[in-house]
């Protein structure tokens, strides 16, 4: 009896809200209904992809050298005068995927810092962010929830997964204000520009190139990873497959490890218990020092490295003067997009598509970029690019 | 009676996690010998220690009728406290390791208060816990760790007793001392008083057992074995921004393995930590067997359903049997 | 039967929807206090969308918390539910009502899966259910390799973003599920007996219930749920991905029964209570972003407000049951 009361007046209160108006997020239609094919295969390698980012590497970027956050590859410059608007005190909006890394703790801090130069120097007002913890569905509801609230000049996106925010991004993108979206990208082109360092190609191929340079053919290589599924590691991972596979080298196996340094050390150890491992490929550089570790405790002699430009590994590796490499995903990318925010809202070009400079660190700048970080704590990135900022080295010393 | 039908219950559920670890080490001796030669025994029995002394903490809350969720990220927490701490400096090892004893004695007592006093169900208690510690540690160090480990505080866990043939790991006597303790406790009063407020708070209660007392003890158990687990893991592999992550359902299933009862009541210390070893053996077979890594957490599903399915099965017999009235 | 009538009940739901209240006036004044206005519309949308995953995978599982079971593989069931949606749809509208049916079958199998073990092997459910989460990690992580298949956008919009003033449509469907829920737990046989079998087995047995059965059903309409859970993320996605299990929504749903005044220990509750669980934890969530508060701040509140609240429930309830101490001795036989 009471059930029937209630959902009578639920009917009742549905009928009403459909009378009063029924509305939708997604206001468009996208023209062609394949746009979300090509991310949504199976394989992870996508030839083309791959040869343009290789190519990507020994292209001069146009712009400063000394900023190589504002410097593009191959930059197609696009107009963005429709977003002009008057006065400094632009709400900037930023969801993010998480901070739940290092790498995205370093250049969140680098982002906050660039944010307080701009403000005062009155180039935008507020400053909103929200965080997603790394959960796709929670991230759609906050940038639905900034699009909503209407109050954001610009919006500012760091996606948790390509394919998954696609319709979430679509959506910010038909509201009509600037959308700029960075490191990992989504499956249209709608966004006014998208942000990122060369890509996951070039980094697996980067280590993937440097162990078959430096190890003697028939040398067997440990690959460490971190999680599967997650597109900007499997790209680095399908690159060093495909180099792997033309060289005569022999892959021991491909662990995942979380990026739990007690996980990771625990497995190079048994590797090591079983038989010689010559290299260590990682697609992710956290816990790259354990790695090594191993080798130390097992008294075998250190491998050939690939590893990050994360400031353990690159102490370990200079104290201990091994062959190594650390490949870098730009982490200066995080200063970027807040600038190209305050450009589109000046109504100045920004490129389409902003592919930033991604250059390992080798062991000729391994000591400059030592001392450039000499104050920088353990899990701090290398490549962070906010030497210039005022907060520096505070904000990054005492996070 | 009951009691004797009881302890022959437990030494059947605990016979699974023996026979398991038995067969998974045989199994493992088919692959590679050589994986019992001394010096890569005595590296499994490291990284193995942190685990077995999880799970004799666990063991004092689970038998006692409760969970602990939050041990995971209190090992966490204290690899990280170690390293903002310390911060490279020699001499502040000791002070360190006993604040961060103090630390983990203290999440142990809230854990148990409010669990006790406040009457919130231990899974939620420690669940909110695990939010608590995750986001309390990455407020205060700013999102990632901060500071270093000193080698003092590394030894424990990464170095060991140099004898000719091989070393015998600090880790190693660590977790026979930890385990000896637990075993030795549940066969005090305070032991049996742990086992009975699991079996039946009601009963236990009546007797004039102080329950709540015992039980937030054990929570207190829990939190000082999370320490040395956390001192160990830190010492092994350093600092890393995930580490302790997802440890309580490993050492959970890991006890469970052992025979004890989720609930309480049920089993024993020794099998609990057995378990732990059994599920530290099983991670090495599948490693040494070079199973794909992804196929690796469906195996490990399935292997531990059957051993606890195998284990609830041979428990059900003996009381159906006992209890088989026409009805 | 009708010591186990869920009549009681009424008034601690009241409660409940009280402490509901009480969350959103406090958080209301804080906002109010920042310069904000939670009620503003973009607010209450964005509210109520945040209701209705947690809100299909915590009706769920308060069914089979009710029967004082558990089920920590939703996570992954709607992880795979998403996925085989968009496989099934593969961008033809033609295809949803398949694929709605495939996704109900397997998240359904998968329940029944969990609880045949709970049920049949004796194994405790959390062990079993985090079993067979592991087991769907190890297929989703070698089947899929990322996200898969492709939504078509009619249904996108139909589930994941369309709305009816400021109510969301998901937001409706999960309702509707809520409501069918409560009339299932309050009208039905069924219902009544998952209320015995979490009050003590038993006895439940005793008096003549099929308690596999029972539990049995309540685990399929728990894995169906998250199937639906993996529905709606399928719409919002625009495609299907296995990486939503990474975010333990397993403990959000748990959480949100246990916040709804649902006891772990079965027998009591009920998904009028979860509701309100869940809109409190969405709540939180849009405070926690209107007021940008830290993302670990976030967790620390998150943890302190669950605890805190899951305290004062327990206060009322000792107050109530002083005199009435529960099953305790058969809370590891029932294991």
């Amino acid at each position: 009896m009471q059930t029937t009361r209630l959902a009578l007046a639920a009917a009742a209160a549905l009928g009403l809200l459909l009378a009063t108006g029924c509305t939708t997020d997604t206001p468009t239609e996208p023209a062609e209904e394949d746009a979300s094919t090509a991310e949504s295969g199976d394989e992870w390698f996508v030839q083309a992809e791959y040869d343009e980012q290789l190519a990507q590497r020994d292209i001069e970027p146009e712009g400063d050298p000394d900023t190589p956050w504002l410097q593009a590859i191959e930059p197609e410059w696009v107009d963005t005068s429709q977003f002009a608007r008057e006065g400094g005190d632009a709400t900037v909006c930023f969801s993010n995927a998480s901070v739940s890394n290092p790498w995205r703790v370093t250049g969140w801090i680098t982002m906050q810092e660039q944010v307080k130069v701009l403000q005062e120097a009155g180039e935008i007002g507020e400053f909103r962010t929200s965080d997603a913890g790394d959960d796709d569905d929670r991230q759609i509801s906050d940038i639905q929830a900034f699009v909503d609230s209407g109050e954001c000049d610009a919006l500012i996106i760091s996606p948790s997964t390509t394919a998954t925010l696609t319709p979430a991004v679509e959506t910010a993108c038909a509201s009509g204000i600037p959308v700029i979206v960075f490191d990992r990208g989504v499956n249209t082109d709608c966004a006014t520009t998208f942000i990122h360092p060369i890509g996951g190609y070039a980094y697996g191929a980067d280590a993937a190139e440097f162990l078959v340079d430096n190890l003697e053919p028939g040398s067997t290589v440990l690959a460490l990873r971190i999680l599967p599924g997650v597109d900007v590691l499997e790209h680095r991972w399908a690159a060093a497959q495909e180099i792997f596979g033309d060289a005569d080298l022999e892959i021991l196996g491909n662990e995942f490890t979380g990026g739990d340094a007690a996980e990771i050390k625990n497995i190079v150890t048994q590797y090591l218990q079983r038989g010689d491992v010559d290299g260590i490929w990682m697609d992710a550089g956290d816990g790259a020092v354990a790695a090594i570790e191993a080798f130390e405790d097992a008294g075998k002699p250190y491998p050939v490295m690939a590893g990050e430009d994360e400031l353990s590994f690159l102490r370990k590796w200079q104290e201990t003067g091994m062959t190594a490499i650390a490949p870098v995903y730009s982490n200066f990318q995080w200063r970027t997009p807040v600038l190209a925010a305050t450009m589109i809202l000046k109504g100045e070009q920004v490129p389409s598509e902003w592919v930033l400079p991604q250059e390992p660190i080798t062991e000729a700048d391994l000591d400059d970029y030592l001392e450039r970080n000499a104050d920088m704590p353990s899990l701090h990135y290398a490549k962070f690019g906010g030497e210039d900022l005022p907060g520096f080295p505070d904000a990054w010393r005492d996070r | 009676m009951t009691h004797v039908k009881r302890l022959g219950a437990a030494l059947q559920g605990a016979g699974t996690v023996f026979l398991l670890l038995a067969l998974v080490f045989a199994l493992i001796l088919a692959i590679n010998p050589g994986f019992f030669a001394a010096p890569s025994l005595m590296a499994f029995l490291k990284q193995a220690a942190p685990l077995v002394i999880l799970a004799a903490g666990q063991y004092f809350v689970i038998v006692s009728g409760n969970f602990d969720l939050s041990v995971g990220a209190l090992v966490g927490a204290q690899v990280v406290i170690a390293a903002r701490l310390i911060d490279g400096e020699e001499s502040r090892t000791v002070p360190v390791m006993l604040v961060m004893l103090a630390f983990g004695i203290g999440v142990g007592l809230i854990n148990g208060l409010i669990t006790t006093v406040l009457k919130v169900q231990s899974f939620i208690t420690t669940l909110g816990m695990l939010l608590v510690l995750y986001g309390a540690i990455r407020l205060w160090t700013g999102g990632a760790p901060t500071g270093a480990l000193s080698d003092a505080f590394r030894t424990p866990g990464r170095l060991g007793i140099q004898t000719p043939l091989f070393q015998i790991p600090w880790a190693l006597l660590i977790m026979i001392g930890v385990g000896a303790g637990a075993i030795a406790l549940m066969r005090t009063r305070f032991g049996r008083i742990l086992m009975a407020s699991g079996d039946n708070e009601l009963a236990a209660n009546r007797s004039g057992a102080r329950v709540d007392t015992v039980r937030t003890a054990a929570f207190v158990l829990s939190g000082v074995s999370a320490t040395i687990a956390g001192i160990l893991i830190g010492g092994f592999a350093g600092v890393s921004a995930q580490v302790g992550e997802g440890l309580e359902f490993t050492v959970i299933t890991a006890v469970v393995l052992g025979g004890v009862a989720l609930g309480g009541g049920r089993g024993t210390a020794l099998a609990a930590m057995a378990g732990a070893l059994a599920i530290e053996a099983l991670f090495t077979l599948f490693n040494q067997m070079a199973l794909p890594a992804t196929l690796r957490p469906a195996v490990q599903g399935v292997i531990i359903i059957a051993a606890v399915a195998y284990a609830a099965r041979r428990r059900i017999r003996p009381a159906l049997q006992s209890t088989a009235t026409p009805s | 039967m009708t010591a186990f009538t869920p009549r009681p009940r009424i008034g601690a739901t009241v409660a409940i929807y009280l402490a509901l209240a009480g969350v959103l006036a406090v958080g209301g004044a804080a906002v109010a206090a920042d310069g904000g206005n939670l009620f503003a519309t973009a607010h209450l949308v964005d509210m109520l969308t945040r209701t209705s995953l947690t809100g299909f995978l915590a009706i769920g599982m308060t069914l089979v918390i009710l029967c004082r079971s558990l089920d920590l593989s939703v996570g992954y069931t709607a992880a795979l539910s998403s996925l085989v949606a968009a496989t099934t749809m593969d961008g033809q509208s033609g295809n949803v009502p398949l694929a709605v049916a495939l996704v109900l079958l397997v998240s359904g199998l998968i329940g029944a899966a969990n609880g045949a073990i709970v049920a049949f092997l004796k194994v405790n459910p959390f062990i079993a259910t985090l079993g067979t989460g592991l087991i769907l990690k190890g297929y989703l992580d070698t089947e899929y390799k990322g996200p898969a298949g492709d939504v078509p956008f009619a249904f996108q919009q139909a589930l994941g973003y369309t709305r009816f003033a400021f109510i969301p449509v998901s937001t409706v469907v999960m309702l509707a599920v809520a409501a069918a829920a409560v009339w299932f737990l309050r009208s039905t046989r069924t219902g009544h007996h998952m209320y015995a079998v979490g009050g003590d087995v038993e006895v439940a047995r005793m008096s003549g219930i099929r308690t596999t059965r029972v539990l049995l059903t309540a685990h399929v309409l728990c894995g169906m749920s998250a199937g639906l859970a993996g529905l709606l993320l399928a719409a919002r996605f625009g495609t299907g991905s296995a990486e939503a299990y990474t975010n333990l929504y397993e403990l959000d749903a748990i959480a949100a029964v246990v916040l709804g005044g649902t006891l772990l220990l079965g027998g009591k509750g009920g998904v009028a209570g979860t509701v309100a669980g869940v809109a409190i934890l969405a709540v939180l969530d849009t405070v926690f972003n209107v007021m940008q508060i830290d993302p670990f701040a976030k967790d620390v509140l998150r943890g302190v407000v669950i605890i805190a609240a899951v305290a004062l429930y327990a206060r009322r309830q000792l107050d109530r049951t002083a005199r009435r101490p529960r099953f305790a001795a058969a809370a590891g036989r029932a294991s």
